[in-house]
């Protein structure tokens, strides 16, 4: 269906004065899913809001090329807590008017009636469901998809990622869950750690070394 | 087009309507409390009460425009609203400009309202209460930018809240000035200079509101 994908080259993340990542390139065609592994804080979920356009990659250099609509999905469901589920959910239909949503096989068609802050952490991750796939987007973007999820929830989630592809559609998944992923390129970002010539502090290619305990100098307090 | 009218609907049910968070009632009933309580702690001086109850009218209206400060931006930049906004290409400066709207529908007009009942409480004349009508409708639209602005601004600092309050104060002064200035003899050209500030406030509203929710994105 589209042709392009995900193209992103050469790009640089910096957090603060952390330097997470460097001179990464990747590709994802329509199909394909990129599996994003890495321990805490090695910036996966950095690198997914990069590619949805949500941070500016760190100069010198950083291009990201979408072809068609994507979706992103994080911890939260983004839906008025205050409403009930239906509600909530309708007001990204009337502004999205692209899927359906299958309320049944999300297993949230008990819970229209619901106001989304009574949902339990499952609950609110199948209602972010709903209302990615409600957005009908080409592409998506998933942090931790799984988290919260019971193991039905995790087939489902799989087999929704699956269709996605089907239907030509890149996917991109944060997950420290193992998730099955046919095919899947997996990019482990601590091989994008910079190097340590040069930028930031105490950064080399182990992630496990911390960086040494810099001593306090004369006249600055502990903050 | 219709992106807006619902986003415009959602504000309004959010702002004016409020869900469990207060709605447009709270500001006019604290606007209608302050009017009250002034002749009570001024005392029963008719003439006195007349000539500086447009001010306290002013004063009130000024800090009720505050109350609703910390759900203006908070809650939605907490939700993600914005950065789906902008997965979708809905621009920043759009859905900042559908808010001041809908945040000046939900204290706007009903402040006017309440303005009724709120100078007989002091003893207004006919006349006062027309200037006083006219000064609300040129001063409380930008009430409503400077309060959008500031709640952008303030939105995830720690006690934002509170902070926002206290920025609002000094940058509504102009809009105090001319507003209740119009009311003294001769000063009728202030009601002009209130819109020129509210116009003022309406236009930078959605560039630095946006500006300031785009950097709170890191």
């Amino acid at each position: 269906m589209q042709a392009g994908g995900l193209t992103a080259t050469e790009l640089f993340c910096r957090r603060g004065d952390r330097f997470l990542f460097g001179s990464l390139s990747l590709r994802a065609a329509p199909g394909d899913a990129l599996h994003l592994v890495g321990p805490n804080g090695t910036g996966k979920t950095s690198l997914l809001r990069l590619l949805a356009g949500l941070l500016l990659p760190t100069p010198p250099s950083g291009a990201i090329e979408w072809q068609g609509t994507c979706g992103y999905l994080d911890g939260r469901p983004t839906l008025d807590e205050h409403l009930p589920l239906s509600e909530a959910l309708a007001f990204w239909t009337r502004l999205d008017r692209a899927a359906e949503v299958p309320l049944e096989r999300l297993g949230l068609a008990a819970l229209t009636d619901i106001p989304v802050r009574y949902l339990s952490t499952g609950q609110r991750k199948r209602a972010g469901l709903a209302r990615l796939i409600g957005q009908g987007a080409d592409h998506w973007l998933l942090d931790e998809p799984l988290n919260g999820l019971d193991r039905e929830g995790a087939a489902l989630v799989e087999a929704l990622i699956a269709e996605k592809r089907a239907a030509g559609g890149a996917v991109v998944v944060a997950s420290h869950q193992p998730l099955a992923l046919p095919s899947a390129q997996v990019l482990d970002l601590r091989k994008f750690l910079p190097s340590p010539a040069g930028r930031g502090r105490g950064w080399g290619n182990d992630v496990s070394a911390e960086p040494p305990p810099q001593p306090l100098p004369a006249g600055e307090g502990l903050s | 087009m219709s992106t807006f009218l619902t986003l415009l609907r959602r504000d309004c049910a959010q702002l004016l309507l409020g869900g469990r968070r207060g709605g447009a009632l709270l500001p006019v009933l604290f606007f209608l409390a302050v009017a009250m309580l002034y002749p009570f702690a001024v005392g029963p001086d008719a003439p006195l009460l007349a000539r500086t109850g447009g001010g306290v009218i002013w004063v009130a209206a000024l800090l009720a425009a505050i109350l609703p400060l910390d759900r203006l931006i908070e809650p939605d930049l907490e939700l993600g609203l914005f950065d789906q906004f902008a997965l979708r290409g809905i621009s920043e400066e759009g859905v900042v400009a559908v808010r001041v709207l809908a945040h000046w529908l939900s204290f706007g007009p009903p402040l006017m309202l309440a303005a009724l009942p709120a100078s007989a409480l002091v003893g207004i004349d006919g006349a006062q209460l027309r200037l006083i009508e006219w000064g609300l409708l040129a001063g409380t639209p930008g009430l409503a930018a400077l309060g959008v602005l500031v709640a952008a601004i303030t939105a995830g600092l720690r006690g934002g809240a509170a902070l926002g309050g206290l920025l609002v104060i000094p940058l509504a002064v102009p809009l105090l000035v001319f507003g209740a200035g119009s009311l003294s003899a001769g000063g009728e050209a202030g009601l002009a200079l209130t819109g020129a500030v509210s116009l003022v406030l309406l236009a930078i509203t959605p560039f630095a509101g946006a500006a300031a929710i785009k950097s709170s994105r890191g």
